[in-house]
């Protein structure tokens, strides 16, 4: 039987203890009338070998396209040694660390993700994960209007410039507590958020989402926007890249106090694409925001020898605890994502990362510039950008994408049905993981697509 | 030691980064970080040994009997990791035309058949990323239907007493207020209280069933009914789907909706605290108000169903389809087990449990409920030893990590003393389940001759006991460096 390792004899002999005739027996507290008679739309059960034949040619049933997009996934390099030791069993195959002594593996590599999640953004406490990037958003939404009691209405401005998708997960998370998201527009020329001299007419806004970079890859004013934001008693919730911090200004600098809370999506750090998850969200936040911060929290403290060991801290925020009056309803979180993440950075250290976050940005750079030499792509913002761009082509985007396919290439991101208003436009992203042949393949095959006549190498 | 006590300045592994960093003068230097952040900068092979090290202190699976009660500990396959870890599912983008990920669509397209068949209900979104975000989902669908037919003045959502934490924190995070209802002395719903607490303001129940107090409830029945005259409707927590699959389905107890935590009953791993996978099932009224994405199969091809094709739908839960790989490896142990070896988890499971209850009472354990079948699970109070010889049930949990066993869950359900949940899981042999009740017998003869020894473990882990007060008092959650403490 397939993972059941009882044998007959065992079975007869467990019976007997518990004094019944059969296994069937142990299930007469269930009322008959509410019986399976059987489950019919399952079928038998197959061998680990057919199950791998089939699981193979899905997984190489669709054509091998190379990725050119970003829009809050990356392509990145992921060491070996990420996944050898994030799928060992004892990592792999444990629970939450409720019993802390014999979880202490997990709790010190989450102390030490705690650690260095605060480096990166130079904030003062990481909790040890949520999610991922949207429904992490969601939560810093949530967890800024719980630590503004006192204003008598619950507003948050949320930016056009932040990732869709996140700003569709916000809506669903928050939308039964009352409280009001009020979208942000951006400018046209730049790309940035705008921030209109009327919004704070009442002062009753909880929170500014800042996203860096925005969905369009832009880099916004961070420091001005934060500046802003606290002199009308604003809290600021950054979402960020976190390969982008590694060289962009820390949320903990922008403007003279720095961002209050700062989430994103944790996928960039060593989690393989994968259709879109398991990913993890991080969240980390001012020191005097902990006690309204949800999830798992890592402390280190002494046992009663004094040696040093972790536990989970401060869980009267939580859900197993505090019930009803929990930050939160999270209870499982992306534990073995962070754990991924966690040895990623300890082997790529603080310089990996910037040559990673340098590479990506340049070869999104090399990238944007050939192809806006092809007639009828161009750009469209005229601000800095961080490793992705937006470009505007004089063909459908549905069709260019379509026909880039056909090359073997997945080109960009339609940016058509959440900006229309940019015409036809597309998100281009190229990580170090592109080589210079990548790009070169790319700007053919948009060549041909935009029926611009090749040019041979040889003719310039 | 941390490991950014084995960081030593400049060192760095060349073979994982770009060779070169590249140019990024084009950036304004005001936008620019000063200094890179202070991570370790440490060998790979530091790497690689610092954190072999560190999964060698942890209980696993893998490597220790797991009988923690209500999370279903049961072995993880291996070939559920390896498959869905194949390179070509890998590097597919969540934003990959449908057209180009037929492959995965089909697996999440079947899954989502398979999960319709073992609960009974009538549609199937994978999208959840947890149970306590199933949970979500479920109560904000019940939400979206009351609102949808302009029954606004539902402001309640009924949880019994024994309910995991996530089940009010979950209807807080809905709008309403958790009200909750007792239960009665043979572990079932308070019928005479429930009928006292429904009314015009019930939006619905959350239940779990078997309960958390292991046991069947028997009168899911009546309680639907009373729950559906009053206009309410039935959730229904999958935490312990276990010991039923195959056995009763959710939908013919009369349940509305259900979230299943795919990282208990479909084997996905626990992982240290997730990722798991809460997919949730509807019965008929409440298809439209489904999260999304979810697949869709119109006999040739698949496709996402996204906002745009369900207008009415609760929304989007995460940035794309949630924990794609967990369910994934959901989908790889279901095709093991096929129908056959479902009905054979909850079997053996029953038995499992059953079989370790009977052994306990033997060797002078008090169950909470002695008269009742045990379910996939069952709870074992000590109460009595508590006032007789002075040791907890915490204390008893810490021994047991001495003898190599991972303790049961322990102070919950709340409303039982001194108690153990413990569920062993079909996965578990007769001989671990024999060393189980063995250990559990030799504690407490050494609690009779030595309490201050049990009072003291564990002994033989890492760490002792942890002053958690402290933990909590002084925050310590990020490591500072002394040496740079000292210098600034």
């Amino acid at each position: 039987m397939p993972f059941i390792p009882h044998t007959e004899a065992e079975t007869k002999a467990m019976l007997d203890t518990i004094g019944v005739d059969s296994i069937e027996q142990l299930f007469d507290e269930i009322p008959a009338e509410l019986r399976t008679t059987k489950l019919n739309g399952i079928a038998t059960a197959l061998s680990e070998m057919e199950i791998s034949r089939l699981m193979s040619e899905r997984s190489e049933q669709d054509p091998h396209l190379q990725c050119f997009i970003g829009a809050g996934s990356y392509e990145h390099h992921i060491p070996a040694a990420v996944w050898e030791l994030t799928t060992r069993g004892e990592f792999y195959s444990a629970y939450t660390p409720y019993q802390a002594e014999a979880s202490q593996g997990t709790l010190q590599l989450l102390y030490e993700y705690q650690t260095m999640m605060a480096e990166i953004m130079l904030m003062d406490v990481s909790n040890a994960s949520l999610y991922d990037g949207g429904s992490a958003l969601a939560e810093a939404v949530l967890m800024a209007v719980r630590s503004q009691r006192k204003k008598t209405t619950k507003r948050v401005l949320m930016p056009r410039t932040v990732n869709p998708n996140y700003r569709r997960t916000v809506r669903s998370i928050v939308s039964s507590q009352n409280i009001e998201l009020i979208e942000l527009d951006y400018d046209k020329e730049s790309g940035r958020i705008i921030i209109e001299d009327n919004l704070v007419d009442n002062n009753d806004i909880s929170a500014l989402i800042i996203p860096q970079p925005n969905f369009f890859g832009v880099i916004e004013e961070v420091d001005t926007l934060t500046n802003w934001a606290h002199e009308h008693n604003i809290l600021v919730i950054g979402v960020v890249n976190p390969i982008a911090m590694q060289l962009l200004k820390a949320p903990g600098q922008w403007g003279e106090e720095g961002a209050d809370i700062v989430c994103g999506e944790g996928q960039p750090l060593g989690i393989p694409l994968s259709s879109g998850g398991p990913y993890f969200g991080f969240m980390c936040c001012k020191e005097k925001l902990v006690r309204q911060m949800p999830g798992r929290i890592i402390g280190r403290t002494v046992d009663i020898e004094g040696k040093q060991g972790f536990s989970l801290t401060l869980q009267a925020r939580e859900q197993h605890i505090r019930r009803s009056k929990a930050t939160s309803n999270i209870c499982t979180n992306q534990g073995l994502m962070v754990t991924a993440a966690t040895i990623h950075m300890s082997l790529l250290g603080a310089d990996g990362l910037a040559r990673v976050a340098a590479a990506s940005h340049k070869n999104t750079l090399s990238l944007i510039s050939q192809l806006k030499k092809i007639t009828g792509v161009k750009t469209v913002f005229n601000s800095p950008c961080f490793h992705e761009s937006v470009l505007q082509i004089s063909r459908p985007a549905t069709t260019v994408l379509d026909e880039l396919a056909r090359h073997g290439i997945l080109g960009g991101y339609d940016l058509g049905n959440d900006y229309p208003e940019l015409g036809s436009a597309i998100m281009v992203c190229a990580t170090e993981t592109k080589t210079e042949a990548d790009i070169a393949a790319y700007h053919s095959a948009m060549q041909i697509v935009m029926h611009e006549p090749a040019v041979a190498s040889n003719d310039q | 030691m941390l490991i950014f006590e084995h960081s030593i300045d400049q060192r760095r592994n060349p073979s994982q980064s770009p060779t070169e960093m590249a140019d990024i003068s084009d950036l304004p230097t005001s936008c620019l970080r000063d200094t890179p952040p202070n991570l370790p900068a440490v060998s790979e092979m530091q790497t690689v040994r610092h954190y072999t090290q560190l999964s060698q202190k942890n209980f696993s699976i893998d490597t220790q009997f797991y009988p923690l009660g209500s999370c279903t500990m049961k072995y993880n396959p291996r070939a559920c990791n390896k498959l869905a870890m194949l390179p070509g599912l890998l590097r597919k983008h969540p934003l990959t035309p449908a057209q180009y990920n037929q492959g995965t669509l089909a697996c999440f397209y079947e899954l989502q058949e398979i999960l319709k068949d073992v609960t009974g209900m009538k549609a199937v979104s994978l999208s959840p990323m947890a149970g306590a975000q199933g949970e979500f989902a479920g109560v904000a669908m019940i939400r979206a239907y009351h609102h949808a037919r302009k029954d606004d003045g539902r402001s309640e959502i009924l949880v019994p007493d024994a309910a995991h934490g996530t089940n009010p924190a979950t209807a807080v995070m809905c709008g309403y207020t958790a009200r909750e209802i007792p239960t009665d002395i043979n572990g079932d719903v308070d019928l005479d209280a429930l009928r006292a607490a429904v009314g015009p303001q019930t939006a619905g129940i959350m239940l779990t069933n078997p309960s958390t107090l292991g046991v069947f409830e028997r009168k899911i029945s009546e309680i639907a009914t009373i729950i559906h005259a009053a206009g309410g409707l039935l959730y229904y927590d999958g935490a312990n789907l276990n010991a039923i699959l195959g056995k009763v389905k959710p939908g013919d107890m009369g349940f509305d909706v259900i979230h299943m935590n795919l990282h208990k009953t479909f084997s996905t791993p626990h992982g240290g605290g997730g990722p798991g996978a809460g997919p949730v099932g509807v019965s008929e009224r409440l298809i439209p108000y489904l999260p999304v994405p979810m697949v869709d199969h119109d006999g040739r091809s698949y496709r996402l169903l996204t906002e745009m094709d369900c207008p009415a739908s609760i929304g989007r839960l995460s940035a794309h389809m949630g924990n794609t790989g967990v369910l994934l490896r959901a989908y790889v142990y279901a095709r093991l087990l096929g129908a056959e070896g479902m009905e054979r988890v909850a079997d053996y499971a029953t038995l499992n449990a059953n079989y370790m209850m009977a052994r306990l009472k033997d060797k002078g354990f008090d169950m909470a409920y002695p008269e009742r079948r045990a379910t996939h699970e069952f709870i074992l109070t000590l109460k009595r030893q508590a006032k007789e010889l002075g040791v907890t049930a915490m204390d008893i949990a810490k021994r047991l990590l001495d003898y190599g066993v991972h303790a049961p869950t322990t102070y919950f359900p709340l409303l039982v003393p001194e108690c153990f949940l413990i569920e062993p899981t079909e996965t578990e042999s007769k001989y671990e389940l024999d060393a189980f009740v063995e250990a559990m017998a030799e504690i407490l003869q050494e609690c009779q001759r030595d309490a201050e020894r049990v009072k003291a473990a564990p002994h033989t882990l890492p760490v002792r006991r942890l002053d958690d007060v402290r933990a909590a008092r002084q925050l310590d959650l990020v490591w500072k460096n002394p040496t740079q403490a000292v210098s600034s």
